[in-house]
């Protein structure tokens, strides 16, 4: 399987029926095709949508309604379109049951960087300080490591996206969960061992009996 | 509701170096005529209050190519490249604000409120420079309201005394921005006769828009 794919099923698990959920572009988007139908799941796009549907057949996208990446979807029965104010009311609010954001790096004490490379990419925050701040389950979908280096470390090195803790890493190669004690490694990817998520991890991890095999 | 104009009469009563509030989400639901019509006068020194700057060609994005704007507030820039090149070679000012804690900035400078508290951006480069307040133990940081000289809406619908209804997620920003324009200009798709509109689906009363754009 590949690895976004992994990262998308595993994510798609931590979703419970009836929550409100917001996905990052990229790599968290793909978490709504594991999401079954049956769930009842609103996925909010911030520019002002809940109930956001799958992308519409060629020819028949409407302009007046797209995802916070610009690309066109559709709005699923029961979906309501807001304002911006309202729809960082729900994010800010505690409303937003969960967001899913893809992460530049996260630190053992949870806290995120994911918007901007000092010198090389400014391209502003968005939404994600509101989402990050304020839903009531922040999960940061992304890669274990880039270019060789270990996404995870004892400290950013990059600016904060919040000083919030998040709520569950989810990688390629392992869920790992943030806690006042550091960061617990709970599961492993199929056929990965504990000593190569060690390895490939930059920043300490506490293991904690034995690790089970994620379910996907 | 004083009437409606042209979009080019329009772009003539908006002066060079003017603080505009334009609505849009990567260009969904902004008042595009308008927006050409400011670079067909060749409008200079404009600062631009608004979630993003689009890409090029789209929205603001056709008033950054231009070299209209000196000063940008926005939450992100990230797909708009000239936005970035501009601010990097230091033609461009660009003042990043997380897309909540903007809208409410709007929302506070247009209901008249002295600002706003949040928890977005503590302990990140957003807080820098900002008084930081408790409230029952909490800490907030104090955001200051932003109004401007002019607010630009795109609208689906208008009708004759300027009662405006929007669509899907062409919301955005444009509801928020019609309070806090000392002049408000709307471009609907169509202008329909009184009662088109039901009360209950007008978002921005008539009693706050200056002025429609026509088509043509």
């Amino acid at each position: 399987m590949e690895a976004k794919e992994l990262i998308a099923r595993r994510v798609a698990r931590e979703i419970r029926s009836g929550m409100l959920v917001n996905l990052g572009i990229g790599l968290p988007s793909l978490v709504a095709n594991y999401v079954p139908a049956s769930l009842g799941v609103f996925f909010q796009a911030e520019n002002g949508v809940i109930g956001l549907g799958a992308r519409p057949p060629e020819g028949m996208q409407d302009p007046h309604l797209t995802d916070a990446g610009g690309g066109f979807v559709s709005a699923v029965p029961g979906a309501a379109s807001i304002d911006s104010a309202m729809s960082f009311g729900l994010i800010r609010g505690g409303h937003l049951d969960m967001t899913v954001l893809g992460g530049l790096q996260v630190d053992e004490a949870g806290q995120l960087a994911n918007w901007k490379v000092p010198g090389k990419m400014v391209p502003g925050m968005g939404g994600a300080m509101d989402l990050v701040t304020g839903a009531a389950r922040v999960i940061v979908a992304m890669q274990h490591a880039a270019k060789g280096e270990s996404k995870i470390l004892p400290k950013c090195t990059l600016p904060l996206t919040s000083q919030r803790r998040v709520s569950l890493i989810v990688t390629d190669m392992a869920v790992i969960e943030p806690t006042a004690d550091g960061l617990v490694l709970r599961e492993r990817a199929p056929g990965v061992s504990v000593e190569q998520i060690i390895a490939a991890t930059g920043a300490q991890l506490i293991v904690r009996g034995d690790v089970p095999e994620m379910t996907l | 509701m004083k009437g409606a104009m042209t979009a080019a009469a329009a772009a003539n009563m908006i002066p060079d170096g003017a603080s505009l509030m334009i609505g849009g989400f990567m260009a969904v639901g902004s008042p595009e005529r308008l927006i050409d019509a400011l670079v067909a006068r060749g409008a200079k020194g404009l600062t631009i209050i608004a979630n993003d700057t689009a890409m090029p060609g789209k929205g603001i994005g056709k008033l950054i190519t231009a070299g209209a704007v000196v000063k940008v507030i926005a939450s992100h820039i990230g797909l708009n490249p000239e936005t970035q090149a501009r601010m990097i070679a230091g033609e461009l000012e660009v003042e990043l604000v997380p897309q909540g804690t903007l809208i409410e900035r709007i929302r506070a400078g247009g209901m008249g409120l002295g600002g706003v508290l949040t928890a977005t951006g503590l302990g990140t480069e957003v807080e820098i420079g900002k008084r930081v307040i408790e409230v029952d133990g909490h800490p907030f940081l104090l955001e200051t309201p932003l109004n401007a000289d002019f607010a630009l809406v795109g609208a689906w619908q208008a009708d004759y005394v300027g009662n405006l209804a929007y669509m899907l997620t062409a919301h955005n920003f444009n509801p928020i921005i019609a309070l806090a324009g000392k002049i408000v200009i709307a471009e609907p798709e169509s202008i329909v006769p009184v009662g088109v509109i039901a009360p209950d689906s007008v978002k921005t009363p008539g009693v706050l828009v200056d002025h429609l754009v026509i088509r043509g």
